[in-house]
């Protein structure tokens, strides 16, 4: 089988500073691949790396069955690629802009490709706009547009979603969803929990280096976290008391509940023992991929320092 | 209420505040600071020692008919006046005008075969000098310094019985013929000059903003991710500049004949190739600065970089021949320098094709040069 993305060893360094770190990974064609890490983990330069953008330092790979150093140019044509910043023409208008992406690709009935892009954005009445007047939502939508305007195969997202409203968040994945659903492959970068779990399958990145790789129940399951959700007064200041005591990994209040977890289950059993009684009642949960990945985002910390 | 100062009105605190940030600022972009501490010592170098608006020691040919002493007596005078430096002796005056037309002299004088007998019997001895008035203000002081001339040049010769020739009102007359721009218009050295300064205000920071604009609205990644090759993103920005650049030449000419009578003497062919390359090396020059600079602050800067002594050390502004040896040597650096002479060539002396090939050569090796540098720095990627 061609894989959409597989990449092996790539490692890319700005000075002293190794940003990609040895990453192997493969994802299959028509998947939905989230890409999760800390800020500045190494997530925008891989991207760029497989879109050709960057000529990585070590390594290789093929996106789309083409070589990503020395086949960039067939990549390319075959890759849409939405920056973490709006990077269309804000003095151009919402057409204007699809038009010249249509130009730039060669597209055939160009018209009409602009036209039905538009339709499905619901901006076909504003097409006469200028984009930099747009909202942050509608921003998004017009950059998936313009980035998908050319049918590619491949589809890398760098954040799409950062400064967007929930309900335009939805609408979004949705589009994601119905996209891949046609058979499009998509990487897709984000901060976001639910938006992780949307994904078929996940990629964690930290300090250039890629630690975890699966779905979100094989992640979870493979955590080997134990979670508890505890009820009582001061959920605040008890998750204060918590964090940092042996065996506890998280501790968080949500509103009135504290949501404590640690990888054993002795040790944080333990620690959280002293509060075990009246008015405290606690039950234990399964835990959460925000568990897993503050779990993953420690001990990356533990093993670079 | 909490802190020092009062909720309204002024408080100096927040000045010293703003003002540290300011000031921090202002440190960290390197090239501003850069700038604001190499602008005064290169305007005090340019405007005290390279500018001199009454240029001496300016390059003269000489034709003479007659082999005599009080030839070479007149030769002499005219070199110890400082103004004139006799380089060239022409056979004939063909050769005289072609020196003159070239811009190879900036004076011609003619000794007619009877000056000699002419001064011995008093009757109305000429000499004729021809200055390239092109720019006026380059030959103004050697022009009133010949004035003196007829009464000092011979009086050491004229001794004996031909004193009284000398002490009489004048013992030869100097004719001053002002070529190319007769009743030395400022107009006519400056609005042709405009063409090159304007076209390279517009030209070189207009294509410098519109790819640093590019990169720092982060436009130039999505730019860069789609199929476009660099030669294709280069042609294409561009070419609208280009059509610009037409555009202003058309309209400065056409204001330079309306306006100010500018003699539009001919040279169409050497002026059209000149144009054609300047517009292309000032665009190529923006493209240069813009794969250099990060923001369109730096490439406003840079390019004000490249204007500032466009104007200061080209001619456009003070006599080419008025500054300093290596003053004269930057400014033949500068493209604009060779620009202006195609174009005050063309139109005031209507310079064949012909004479103008090393301006022209010039023009074009700063195209190929900065073309090739601005493709070889034209990153395909972010790298």
């Amino acid at each position: 089988m061609t894989y959409a993305i597989d990449v092996q060893g790539l490692h890319k360094r700005f000075g002293d500073k190794h940003v990609v770190d040895d990453v192997t990974f493969r994802v299959a064609p028509g998947r939905i691949c989230g890409f999760l890490g800390p800020n500045g983990s190494g997530k925008t330069t891989t991207m760029r790396i497989l879109c050709g953008l960057l000529t990585p330092d070590a390594g290789s790979g093929q996106a789309l069955g083409f070589d990503i150093v020395r086949e960039a140019d067939q990549v390319k044509r075959r890759t849409g690629y939405m920056t973490q910043r709006f990077s269309l023409y804000e003095d151009l208008t919402i057409a204007e802009n699809l038009a010249f992406t249509a130009r730039v690709h060669g597209l055939d009935r160009r018209r009409e490709r602009v036209d039905a892009a538009l339709e499905r954005l619901g901006l076909a009445s504003r097409r006469d706009q200028l984009s930099g007047t747009l909202s942050g939502g509608w921003k998004q939508r017009l950059a998936l547009a313009n980035a998908t305007l050319h049918e590619p195969a491949l589809l890398l997202l760098d954040e799409p979603t950062a400064g967007v409203d929930p309900k335009a968040r939805r609408t979004f994945w949705d589009e994601i969803h119905a996209l891949a659903a046609e058979g499009l492959t998509v990487l897709v970068s984000t901060h976001y929990m639910d938006e992780a779990e949307r994904c078929h399958e996940i990629a964690y990145i930290s300090y250039g280096r890629l630690i975890a790789r699966g779905t979100v129940d094989e992640l979870i399951a493979g955590s080997g976290l134990v979670t508890f959700h505890g009820e009582g007064p001061d959920a605040y200041r008890l998750a204060h008391e918590l964090t940092g005591r042996p065996g506890v990994e998280t501790a968080a209040a949500f509103g009135a509940t504290l949501h404590v977890s640690g990888p054993d289950r002795a040790a944080l059993e333990a620690a959280i023992a002293p509060w075990r009684c009246e008015p405290w009642r606690w039950t234990e949960a399964a835990p959460t991929l925000e568990d897993v990945f503050i779990q993953l985002m420690d001990r990356s910390r533990d093993n670079v320092s | 209420m909490t802190g020092a100062s009062g909720a309204g009105g002024f408080a100096w605190i927040r000045v010293v505040a703003v003002m540290i940030k300011e000031f921090k600022q202002l440190t960290r972009d390197r090239i501003t600071y850069a700038m604001m501490l190499a602008i005064p010592v290169i305007q005090l170098t340019l405007f005290g020692y390279a500018i001199n608006t009454e240029p001496r020691h300016l390059p003269t040919a000489v034709l003479t008919y007659e082999d005599s002493r009080y030839a070479r007596t007149l030769i002499a005078a005219l070199e110890s006046s400082a103004y004139f430096d006799v380089v060239a002796q022409a056979r004939n005056p063909a050769e005289l005008d072609r020196m003159l037309r070239t811009g190879q002299v900036q004076f011609a004088v003619t000794i007619p075969g009877d000056f000699t007998r002419r001064v011995a019997r008093g009757d109305k001895a000429q000499i004729l000098v021809e200055a390239d008035a092109t720019d006026p203000s380059a030959t103004g002081g050697a022009v009133a310094a010949l004035a003196a001339l007829p009464t000092q040049a011979l009086a050491r010769d004229l001794t004996g019985a031909l004193a009284a020739r000398g002490a009489a009102p004048q013992p030869f007359e100097v004719v001053v013929h002002r070529r190319y721009n007769p009743e030395a218009v400022t107009a006519y050295n400056i609005v042709p000059g405009l063409l090159g300064i304007i076209l390279s205000l517009t030209l070189v920071m207009m294509t410098a903003l519109s790819v640093t604009r590019e990169t720092e609205r982060g436009t130039m990644e999505t730019l860069l991710a789609t199929p476009l090759e660099p030669l294709e993103v280069m042609i294409g920005k561009l070419a609208p500049y280009v059509l610009m650049g037409l555009v202003q030449t058309a309209i400065i000419l056409a204001l330079a004949a309306v306006l100010f009578d500018v003699p539009m003497a001919s040279g169409w062919i050497g002026l059209s190739v000149g144009v054609a390359l300047f517009i292309s090396g000032s665009l190529a020059l923006g493209f240069l600065i813009s794969t250099v600079a990060r923001s369109q602050l730096q490439a406003m800067q840079m390019s004000f970089f490249y204007i500032l002594p466009s104007i200061l050390l080209s001619g456009f502004m003070f006599p080419f021949r008025g500054m300093p040896a290596w003053a004269q040597w930057i400014g033949e650096a500068i493209p604009v320098t060779h620009f202006l002479r195609v174009v005050r060539g063309s139109l005031l002396k209507a310079q064949p094709l012909a004479d103008q090939w090393r301006e022209l050569s010039a023009l074009a090796a700063f195209v190929l040069i900065v073309t090739a540098l601005a493709m070889i720095r034209y990153r395909r990627t972010l790298d």
